[in-house]
């Protein structure tokens, strides 16, 4: 146990110096700060918003949930963000600068080393995505009065996506260099978007086909899935949701949700990071 | 009772390069035992196998009677990489303390303190490893691997960087290492060192084991030297105890004679002959 904290304490002491935090906190406050204006502007010219016809909400509700949506989209992005730059090279970028083989010949092995840097970067991770979720939902509440019917667990939902993208993050890590693997977490993050945004045309454009494709995909990468069921949440007890949760932006709809998503994101995880320590656990240094 | 590091029939291969081909080397316990060879000869392989840094491809490694890699042997081991780095950010003190956690050493700040003083490091305490030069990033190296005092010792060229004065402060703490108890495997190319220091020599080339003995078993006699007034005359072969019976000889012929000297091969040449290069 005090090893783990002894590593956990040494990611976030690099992250710290690297000066990680102060670049995402910064933009953090840009967003927040921006996110807090829309807000603003959008709420003291309610009567000049419509919904569109085939969505039975009065527009408090259309107008809050719509830049709900849009703040937790922002959330997963900064929050995957922050989780890439903590993760990317604690591998192979340390190994290639021999930061790592001083710490791997001591005891602590390498399944607790690994296993200490996933818990530590989730921590902070989890901590940030639900602390952006909190503001922007106490932004929304205070200039707009509108309140999503379900609050946690969407936050929750954003915090376990951010989650996977880590453990996929530090599967990268063993096996590509640290450029290597920015590139591949962000592209898959890129292919998350895709997918919602293949659900969205399915569904305007009727077609089973793309849908079907867009739910496999989702399947795959179940962060998307995740913040898809976050989105679902927000807008549960709305009429005419269908329609209503299309509008919720590019970045999806609501196609796959439920009990089932959860329990395949959390086995999804468990997986990752099992084969992120058997690569690890056989890989020269 | 076990060795305190083993090897046998060690082989490793990267891709298409056959980096160890079946090597057989033992430290006992209380030796200390240098690694030769030229670049690339797989010295740095041998010693990652040993510290459970890279897999074997064949073969078995040992420490102190554990399996190369395992935890029992990890906790027995201090080991100085060929080339590593500690964060920048981390003094050197912390940098003690964080391998201190990570070795569940107890010796505290008084053991931080002892090691800095031993590699003469004391004053720098405080200073930022990335303020540090390369050889005294080097030196804490050596102090990292000081800790918890470890029963097995693995150097990587730890002179590689330093100045002379630090070559021989490492010299110093290896002898009294030793006298200690523990027991090292040093790589190095500092024959000089070696020879100072080692019980015992192992050469490697290309990822075999050339010639291995003692110091001394590898320094053959090779002639004796004569100067007398018609010059410095060398008889080959001749031993040393041959050199009195040439003196006699040589004044027996009128020579004057001033000096004479027995010669022996060092390690350097047996070095050379045994890696394949020309002895000039
Ligand atoms: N990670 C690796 N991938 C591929 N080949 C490697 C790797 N590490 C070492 N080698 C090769 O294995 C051989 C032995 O290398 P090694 O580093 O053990 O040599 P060395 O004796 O320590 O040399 P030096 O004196 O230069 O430190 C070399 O041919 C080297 O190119
Ligand atoms: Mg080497």
């Amino acid at each position: 146990m005090s090893a783990v904290l002894t590593i956990a304490g040494y990611g976030f002491r690099e992250a710290l110096r690297r000066k990680v935090f102060a670049v995402v906190v910064l933009l953090t406050a840009v967003f927040l700060v921006l996110f807090w204006l829309a807000n603003h502007y959008v709420f003291t010219r309610l009567s000049t918003i419509s919904p569109p016809a085939d969505v039975n909400v009065d527009t408090r509700t259309f107008a809050g949930a719509f830049l709900l949506g849009l703040a937790m989209f922002a959330t997963l992005f900064l929050g995957v963000v922050l989780a890439v730059f903590l993760t990317l090279g604690v591998v192979s970028g340390d190994a290639e600068r021999g930061l790592l083989q001083p710490l791997v010949v001591r005891p602590i092995g390498r399944t607790t080393l690994l296993l200490s840097r996933f818990l530590g970067a989730a921590a902070v991770c989890s901590v940030y995505v639900l602390a952006v979720y909190g503001i922007a939902l106490t932004i929304i509440d205070l200039t707009g009065h509108w309140t999503p019917p379900a609050k946690v667990a969407p936050g929750l939902e954003l915090a376990g996506g951010v989650v996977i993208v880590i453990a996929l993050s530090i599967l990268g890590s063993v096996v590509l260099s640290s450029t290597a693997n920015g590139i591949a977490v962000f592209m898959l993050f890129g292919a998350g978007l895709v997918a919602g945004l293949l659900g969205t045309i399915g569904h305007a454009l009727n077609s089973h086909a793309i849908l079907h494709a867009s739910k496999v995909a989702a399947w795959a990468l179940p962060f998307e899935a995740l913040y898809q069921d976050g989105l679902r949440l927000i807008s549960s007890n709305a009429s005419g949701l269908t329609g209503f949760l299309l509008q919720l932006g590019p970045f999806g709809g609501a196609y796959v949700h439920g009990w089932g998503i959860r329990v395949w994101a959390a086995g999804y995880l468990c997986a990752a990071l099992a084969l992120a320590l058997l690569a690890f656990s056989r890989r020269d240094l | 009772m076990a060795p305190a590091l083993a090897v046998h029939e060690l082989a490793k291969r990267y891709g298409s390069v056959e980096a160890l081909k079946g090597v057989d080397l033992s430290v006992e316990e209380g030796e200390l035992v240098g690694l030769l060879g030229p670049n690339g000869a797989g010295k740095s392989t041998l010693v990652k196998i040993a510290v459970g840094l890279v897999r074997a491809t064949r073969g078995r490694a040992e420490v102190a009677g554990a399996r190369a890699g395992s935890r029992a042997a990890r906790a027995e081991l201090g080991y100085l990489a060929e080339l590593f780095r500690f964060p920048g950010w981390y003094t050197a003190d912390e940098v003690l303390g964080l391998h201190q956690r990570l070795a569940r050493s107890e010796g505290g700040a008084a053991e931080r303190k002892r090691l800095l003083e031993l590699v003469a490091l004391a004053d720098a305490r405080d200073r930022r490893v990335d303020g540090m030069s390369k050889g005294m990033q080097q030196r804490l190296g050596i102090a990292q691997a000081l800790v918890g005092s470890p029963r097995v010792l693995v150097l990587d060229e730890p002179t590689s960087a330093l100045d002379p004065a630090g070559r021989r402060v490492v010299r110093v703490l290896l002898e009294e290492l030793r006298s200690k108890g523990a027991s090292v495997l040093l790589n190095s190319h500092l024959l000089s060192e070696i020879e100072l220091v080692c019980d015992r020599v192992a050469i490697l080339r290309a990822g075999e084991v050339a010639a291995a003995g003692s110091p001394s078993e590898l320094s053959r006699p090779r002639g004796v030297e004569l100067e007398t007034d018609e010059g410095l005359r060398t008889v080959e072969g001749a031993t040393r105890e041959d050199a009195a019976r040439l003196v006699a000889e040589a004044v027996v012929a009128g020579r004057r004679v001033y000096g004479v000297r027995v010669l022996t091969s060092t390690l350097e040449d047996t070095y050379l002959e045994a890696v394949g290069e020309e002895v000039s």
